[in-house]
Order: structure tokens, then C-alpha cells, then sequence
């Protein structure tokens, strides 16, 4: 291979942020009598115009083909330096850059000696890797200008009129018969106590004029495949049994049916027709036929005018083509029957805050009066349970449902308006944001009643309902009978936001909530590209911040669809096509469903795969290879570090490439100190790594192996990180029939905010190490036999 | 408000802080946890008898302040369980109970002064009744 390579090697000083460690000039001569070096120098500044220009120079005037520049770590400059070598015609591939600030100079700033050596190792690490580069082009993909938005109410209703008013298609899904999901039920909203439905019907009814809006309502998302910017969605539009075209919501239908069912835009208060429309300004203005409750009497189909009604409707499938999607499929209330100690479901008069909202409104089940729906009684005091569940380790749920204080208060208002006595229970009332401490003490003017003290027991006492809770100002128990018992329940993730979550691969946290990319960076961005999401479904929240949120998902999306994709080409790849027997153990394993098996052979997805390198060691018949990462450039890089490396004890640190060498990164800038024999070699994730490079690695001087990989949430890789996880101790213990132990390998996780660690992780391998002293030297050239390398 | 803490100046100083730590070792609860929501004396069936609440034992233990030793409270609960059953922080404070029980009897104190007992009472209750009362549940 020698011969054709012309590397230039540039070593930085950094002032003296390298070079008052780094003996510079020591490691300059040393790189020269590299096999393949034709240049080496070293500079004061690197990422300083002038030094920039000499590397452009010694580019074109020295005809280099390869350029390794020893430095600060590549988060800096990385982009500096590759635009100013592409522009001289060299591939960005053909490219290294060897940290010897963070990782030497400063972590080592007590072992000169060690630290010239190590920044030695780690160059021809580089230099060797770099004649096994190949160059690559990174692709580019047309997206798809359409955004399917799931979930109709507030959230996906303000995104998709924003997507739509940029000109974007939008297909809006809901799986009701109208759009305005949870808050067209609330008669009113607070902090400003505006009629709900005043402000949300127009919005309703721009969606159903948008001609870029195309709304599909009655309907599931039952499958999606295809890639970021090019999604394919199966969506199952429900037998509705009236066609929403013809339906002119006359009526007819719903007068002549007799069957009556549970009214669930109701909250289950009160009955309606199976034939029926939710409520009056729904949208679209059709009936819908409730084929679980219908007889199929015909009737309906006989009053119709229009003729708009077929019983034998048995729903339809689309596809749908979008580039992006944003989730905002909301929440749902804890199933209260699961809290025995609130006798909900048991007690008549026991109900929900949702219940509650719709006993307020005037279209309510009630007519608006106010009565105990199961008995007709009229109510003249309510209590009302704050965190009946939330905030709730052991059963319900750990985390503040957040909107419970705010709504309980905006509905005890409006039953104080009513002449109603109201008592509020709480634990701590909490009211942070805008108009909002006003509103609790609009809640006092009005004579709310609030007790500190979270309620746990509620018993039946005649028609009425005893609330017994401690008043924790007095040290003493408030038993207070009344008409109505109002429950406030955890705001939950339905089952099928989860469904949804496990289709799109868009991760949900402990809480059951969407994981956001960041959560405070990139709060409505998920880990999946282009993937949003607005709303309840990333937690608990009001009406305001649904609202910012869903805008700034529809932007999100707009940015995501705005230009052609950039394909990085660092994927793995089919080496030969005979090579594969179709065994279908990478496509099992691929944490992103890249790989899938064509006329018995392993295709990979470019656009899908993430280069994660988790299927190369999983195929039993090394068919596999990764571009950018290949067999070639790991070995080498591996052999380069360790071969000719003068240090008593050599530590290979793999570190997962995103998290963890930030984490070492911080450590060298926090001038940690740990030991010159751990030498890092970053990969995208531990999966890449086979048994065959970890003993390669011992063959050629490794005395110690480290494994530091990303804890799942936070690195890019999803799952591969598991993966590697189970490797580890599978390898630990293949080793040892090599006459390695197994303590030679070191697993472990480290995330960012644990950079601090890190230092002792290096540490404490390192002594280890140290007290059982070097590899056999009988037992490495076992090795090297083994791997039909023999004897060096 | 109870008798117990009526006007009363809790002055802090490093002996709260071994009560404190006293009570979570013999009662093996995270007691820190507690965030005064109320939601055990609102399950709990013997408040009526108690001169403290079960919360606010919990609140003095926090501090650690001995005076709730001096409280009936912990000689009143019954150790149902419904207080344990009710908190959302997973905390068992009928274990509280039986901590400061315990370190009441280990100082030789006895809830039940058996010369304060008649003899026609004597005769009446059961001989287990009488153990029962002596050392509550404790051994």
C-alpha cells in the first residue's frame, strides 16, 4: 500500500497548551521516519490562518494525498479543517485528526515523558489508519414537502394550520369523529376563564377549509415504514357507515335511531343515539354510525334525504407519502377505578375533573343544572381531591400532573358563581406562571375553600360523600360531608400514544412520556429525525404551552423538509453479495431497522442506517464492513497505536464517539489528571467491536482493553448500545479461553454529567493493570499466531 | 394545637440530628421523604384518641425533636397498616411508631404503670391484655 501515500503530519502547540507537555519537536522527528510521512512540521497555532494556509500549500505543493493534524480535540476545528482540504481537492475522508490537547497535554500534565509518547502512539495510530482511507461521498435525498400530524386537538390543530399556511401538505389524523380532542369538552379555560369553545371552533373550521389540509378523521395510523423525509403511513379509515361528503348533519339519522349507548364525548355521563354526532359545532359536520352499539335496523338508511348512509361500511386503508411526522396524540386520565380508597365507580358521587367539566357546560349531560348525574340530586358542596394519584411513588404516578391545581380552581370558580360551597384539597397549591397566582387569588376572592392536606379516604354517608383529610395547618382531621366529590387523577400516556411510540421507534421515558431529543435544547424534537411532537404527549402541560409547542414542532418539521437530506456515507455495507447465506441474524439485530433481506441477501438501507456498526460482528460469515470505519482502518489504527509504542503499559480505551469523548473531553478541559497508558480510540458505538479486534488488539501490545460506551437515552444509537453491553460479557468471558483474563476487558457506561468519573475509571483500570503487570508475551504471540499473523 | 408543641421553641442543635438519625435506624424508614401531604392521618381510624397526628409525628421526627416521645401517639396506633398503605412517598410510618416505642421501652419506661391498675380491673382484663398494653406490639 506504501508507495502511493503521501502523509503530512502537522503537530500543534497550542501556545503552550501542548507543547509545555508535549515535547513538539521530539514527536515531529519521530513522525518523519514514519513509513508513508513525506511531511511533517510542527505549528504554534494550527487553527490559525497562516498555519491553515501552510496545510493548503503543503497540499498542493508537496502533492500530499493524506493529511493527519495532531491538535485540540475535533469538536473544535474539525469543520475549519475539512472545508480547507476539500477546497484543495483531498477528500474529507483522507483526513485525521489526533487529540493530543484534551487527551494529553492536559490530562497529563505531570508525565511529560509519558505524554510525548503517548501523542507519538496515538499519531501513528492515525498515520496508519489513514493508508487504509478510501474516499466517500456523502449522498443527498429528495424529501417528501407533506407532514402527517397525529391527534386533532388543540396541539395538532395549531400545527397543522401553521404547516398548512407555509404550504406544506398536511394530513391531520384523528381517531374521534371530530376534531378539538380534550378542550372543546372544557367549558372554560383558565387562567382568563374565555369560553373554550368560543376560541377553538374557529380554528376547527380553518382546518376543514384549508385546502392544504387534508383531515381524516374516524381514522388509525396503523403502520409506518420508510425513512426520515420519506415516510410511507398506513392509515385505517374506521367504518363510519355515513359518507362525510354527502352528510349535511341534518339529523335525521340520529332522531330515528333507537338504540341508545354510553355517551363517551360525555365522560360516560348520560346516553346518546348510535347514530350521532359528538357535538354540535363538530368537525367535519357528519354523523357517525357507532357499529358497536347499532342493530342495523335500517331506519337511518330510510330517513337519510342525502342517501349518505351505509351499513355495510367496513372502513378503508390509505397510504399516505410525508417527509416528516409530528405526534400530538395528547393524554388520557388515569383509570381511577385503581385507587379503591376514592370508592370511584362505586360511589355515586365520586367523579372526575373531566366528568366535572362537562356537568359545567351548558351542552353538557346535565342541561347545565347541577345535579349527581348517577341520582339526579342536586349538588350544593363539592370537594374537590388534588394528586388523587399523582405525585404518588407507590401507586398512581411519581410526577405533579401539573394542570390539576389550575383547573381544579377555574372549576370551583365557576360552582362558586353558582352559589355552590367549594373546598379545594391539596398538598401544595402550585401556581408558577403567567396569570396564574392571580388566578389562585381570584379562586379566594370568590370564597374557595382551601385545606392543605391530601385526602385518602372518602366514605359514604346517606346521599352524601364524607371527605376526611387532615387540616395540616392545625394538627387536627376535617370531615366534611358532601354533594359532590370531584377526583383530580394523574394525566397518563394512552395505550395507543404507546402503540404509536413503538411504530414510529420513538422512545418514551420512565413516566411514559416522549423522550425529546433534549430536554431543554430541543424540547420538541424526538430521538428519531424527523419525528415532533407537541402537547401532553411530551408531558403534562396547559393550553399555553401546548400551543408554543405545536408551533414550534410545525416549524421544526418545515426546517427538517426544507432542503434535501444530507446521507453521511458512514455505513455498513454488504462486501460481497456471495459472502451472505441470508441467515437474517444482522437484520435481527439492526437497532434501526436498516437491513432487510432481498432474494436471500442482506440490503442495507443507506438512508436508514446509522452506522452504528452493531450488524458487522453479528454476521458469522464476515460479509459485513462499514465505510469510513472499515476492517483495514480499525486494525491498523489499533496496531499503529499499540506497535512501537515504547509505554510499560498500554490501555486501549474504545469510546463510544458522541457522549463519552465529550466526557473525556471536559476531563482533559477540567485538567483531570489520569494516566498516559490509557490511549482512546473513539467508535460510533462498543457494538462495532468484534472479539477478533479485541485480540488483535492484546496480540499487538494491548495489556488492557476499556469499553466505555453511552447509556441508551443519551447516545445517538438506540439500542446498539445495549447490544454492546451483552457482548461485553459474552467477550469477557471468550477471552479467557485465549489465556487472557477476563479482567483485561473493562466495560462500563458513562454519560456526560458523569465526566468527573472518568478520571477515576482511568485510574482505577489503570492500577489494576498495573499490580497484575503486562500481558504474557508468550500468550501475545499465541495470539499472533492464531490470527495467521505470526511472530513480528 | 396539641398541648405538646403549645408555645413551645424548637432550638436546633446536633442531638436533633442523632434522634433523627436514631429513629430512621431502628425504623429502617426514609423518613426525609416525608412532605407533609396529610395523606396518613387522613386514612388513619384512632386519630380521634391521638394528642398528635401521625403526620406531624413524622414532621418532629424530621426535626428531631424529643418531645414527641412525651406524644400518646405512638402508643395509640394500632398498627393497621393503613398509613403505610395511603403514603406516596412509600414511606411505613406504623414502623415510625414502633421505633419510638422501642426507644421508650429500651430507657425502661413503662406506658402502662401496673400500681395504677385496681384490683377489680386486674381481675377483669386478660393477662395477654395487660402484656399487650406493657409493651405494645413490641418485643
Amino acid at each position: 500500500m506504501s508507495g502511493e501515500h503521501r502523509i503530512g503530519v502537522f503537530v500543534c502547540e497550542c501556545g503552550g497548551n501542548i507543547g509545555d507537555v508535549v515535547d513538539v519537536p521530539r514527536v515531529v522527528e519521530a513522525v518523519k521516519g514514519l513509513e508513508g510521512v513525506v511531511y511533517a512540521r510542527r505549528e504554534r497555532y494550527l487553527c490559525s490562518k497562516p498555519s491553515i494556509a501552510r496545510i493548503r500549500e503543503a497540499i498542493r505543493r508537496r502533492g500530499l494525498n493524506r493529511v493527519v493534524l495532531a491538535c485540540c480535540t475535533p469538536k473544535m476545528h474539525r469543520e475549519t479543517f475539512r472545508t480547507n482540504i476539500e477546497e484543495e481537492g483531498l477528500n474529507p475522508q483522507f483526513l485525521e485528526i489526533v487529540n493530543i490537547r484534551e487527551q494529553c497535554s492536559w490530562v497529563h500534565g505531570d508525565d511529560p515523558e509519558g505524554a510525548t509518547q503517548k501523542a507519538l502512539d496515538l499519531i501513528r495510530g492515525a498515520v496508519e489508519r489513514t493508508k487504509w482511507s478510501v474516499a466517500l461521498e456523502a449522498g443527498e435525498m429528495e424529501v417528501t414537502p407533506a407532514v402527517l400530524v397525529i391527534g386533532g386537538g388543540v396541539a395538532g390543530i395549531t400545527a397543522s394550520l401553521r404547516l398548512a399556511e407555509y404550504g406544506l401538505k398536511v394530513y391531520l389524523v384523528e381517531r374521534e369523529p371530530s376534531i378539538g380532542g380534550h378542550m372543546i369538552k372544557y367549558p372554560k379555560v383558565f387562567p382568563t376563564l374565555d369560553c373554550s369553545q368560543c376560541i377553538l371552533t374557529p380554528k376547527m373550521a380553518s382546518v376543514s377549509q384549508n385546502r392544504n389540509i387534508e383531515l381524516l378523521t374516524y381514522a388509525e395510523v396503523r403502520g409506518i415504514t420508510g425513512v426520515p423525509g420519506d415516510f410511507h403511513v398506513r392509515v385505517f379509515l374506521k367504518p363510519r357507515g355515513v359518507n362525510v361528503e354527502e352528510c349535511i348533519g341534518c339529523g335525521t339519522c340520529s332522531r330515528v335511531c333507537p338504540v341508545e349507548t354510553v355517551d363517551d364525548y360525555n365522560e360516560g355521563l348520560g346516553k346518546r343515539k348510535a347514530a350521532y354526532i359528538p357535538f354540535p359545532q363538530a368537525v367535519p359536520s357528519a354523523y357517525t354510525i357507532d357499529f358497536e352499539a347499532c342493530t342495523r335496523c335500517g331506519r337511518c338508511v330510510e330517513a337519510c334525504p342525502r342517501g349518505a348512509i351505509d351499513l355495510e361500511d367496513r372502513g378503508k386503508e390509505v397510504e399516505l407519502k410525508v417527509g416528516a411526522i409530528i405526534l400530538a396524540t395528547g393524554f388520557q386520565l388515569y383509570d381511577m377505578t385503581r385507587l379503591p380508597q376514592y370508592g370511584y365507580g362505586k360511589y355515586p358521587n365520586v367523579i372526575t375533573s373531566l366528568q366535572m367539566e362537562r356537568i359545567l357546560d351548558v351542552t353538557g349531560p346535565t342541561g347545565s343544572r347541577l345535579i349527581v348525574p348517577a341520582t339526579g340530586r342536586e349538588v350544593r358542596s363539592v370537594a374537590f381531591i388534588l394528586c388523587a394519584g399523582s405525585r404518588d411513588t407507590e401507586v398512581g404516578v411519581p410526577y405533579c400532573s401539573r394542570v390539576c391545581c389550575l383547573y381544579a380552581m377555574k372549576e370551583a370558580e365557576l360552582l362558586r358563581d353558582r352559589g355552590v360551597e367549594v373546598w379545594i384539597h391539596y398538598i401544595d397549591i402550585r401556581a408558577p406562571g403567567r396569570r396564574y397566582e392571580e388566578f389562585y387569588r381570584a379562586a379566594q376572592e370568590k370564597g374557595v375553600h382551601f385545606v392543605k392536606g391530601k385526602v385518602t379516604e372518602i366514605i359514604p354517608e346517606g346521599d352524601r360523600a364524607l371527605v376526611r383529610g387532615e387540616d395540616m395547618m392545625l394538627n387536627a382531621i376535617i370531615e366534611n360531608p358532601v354533594d359532590l366529590v370531584v377526583l383530580c387523577p394523574p394525566i397518563v400516556t394512552g395505550e395507543e400514544t404507546l402503540r404509536l411510540a413503538e411504530m414510529l421507534k420513538v422512545p418514551v421515558d420512565e413516566d411514559q412520556f416522549v423522550l425529546e431529543r433534549h430536554p431543554k435544547l430541543d424540547p420538541v424534537a424526538t430521538k428519531r429525525d424527523g419525528v415532533f411532537a407537541c402537547g401532553m404527549v411530551i408531558g403534562p402541560k396547559d393550553i399555553q404551552s401546548t400551543t408554543a409547542e405545536a408551533e414550534a414542532a410545525a416549524m421544526k418539521a418545515v426546517n427538517f423538509l426544507s432542503r434535501a437530506r444530507r446521507v453521511e456515507p458512514n455505513k455498513a455495507f454488504l462486501i460481497d453479495e456471495d459472502l451472505c447465506d441470508g441467515c437474517g441474524r444482522c437484520v435481527e439485530i439492526c437497532p434501526e431497522g436498516a437491513i432487510t433481506l432481498e432474494g436471500g441477501k442482506a440490503v442495507i438501507n443507506e438512508v436508514v442506517c446509522s452506522g452504528c456498526g452493531a450488524c458487522i460482528p453479528e454476521c458469522p460469515r464476515e460479509a459485513l464492513d462499514q465505510h469510513g470505519l472499515s476492517e483495514e482502518q480499525l486494525k491498523a489504527q489499533i496496531r499503529g497505536i499499540l506497535e512501537g509504542s515504547e509505554a510499560e503499559i498500554k490501555i486501549l480505551a474504545f469510546l463510544e464517539e458522541t457522549v463519552v469523548y465529550t466526557a473525556a473531553d471536559l476531563a482533559g478541559l477540567a485538567r483531570l489528571s489520569y494516566p498516559s497508558s490509557i490511549r482512546i480510540l473513539p467508535l460510533p458505538s462498543m457494538s462495532r467491536l468484534k472479539m477478533s479486534h479485541l485480540l488483535y488488539a492484546f496480540a499487538h501490545g494491548a495489556d488492557g482493553i476499556m469499553m466505555l460506551e453511552a447509556p441508551e437515552k443519551e447516545g445517538p444509537y438506540g439500542r446498539a448500545h445495549v447490544i454492546s453491553e451483552e457482548r461485553a460479557e459474552e467477550y469477557q468471558y471468550e477471552i479467557e479461553d485465549h489465556d487472557v483474563d477476563g479482567f483485561r476487558l473493562w466495560y462500563s457506561k458513562v454519560f456526560v454529567p458523569d465526566w468527573r468519573k472518568l478520571e477515576k475509571i482511568f485510574r482505577t483500570y489503570d492500577t489494576l493493570i498495573r499490580d497484575e503487570g503486562p500481558l504474557d508475551q508468550e500468550v501475545r504471540e499465541a495470539l499472533l499466531e492464531e490470527l495467521g499473523e505470526g511472530p513480528s | 394545637m396539641s398541648t405538646l408543641l403549645a408555645g413551645r421553641v424548637i432550638r436546633i442543635s446536633e442531638r436533633n440530628g442523632r434522634f433523627s438519625e436514631r429513629v430512621k435506624a431502628l425504623s429502617g424508614e426514609e423518613i426525609d421523604l416525608c412532605f407533609q401531604c396529610g395523606g396518613c392521618s387522613s386514612a388513619c381510624p384512632m386519630t380521634s384518641q391521638m394528642d398528635l397526628l401521625p403526620s406531624k409525628v413524622m414532621r418532629l421526627v424530621q426535626l428531631g425533636e424529643e418531645a414527641v416521645l412525651k406524644s400518646r401517639t405512638p402508643w395509640i396506633c394500632s398498627t393497621c397498616f393503613n398509613c403505610a398503605a395511603r403514603c406516596p412517598r412509600g414511606i411505613d410510618i406504623a414502623n415510625v411508631m414502633e421505633a419510638l416505642r422501642q426507644m421508650l421501652l429500651r430507657s425502661k419506661f413503662d406506658h402502662l404503670k401496673l400500681e395504677t391498675v385496681g384490683r377489680e380491673e386486674l381481675r377483669e382484663i386478660p393477662p395477654i391484655a395487660l402484656i399487650s398494653s406493657l409493651r405494645k406490639f413490641t418485643s
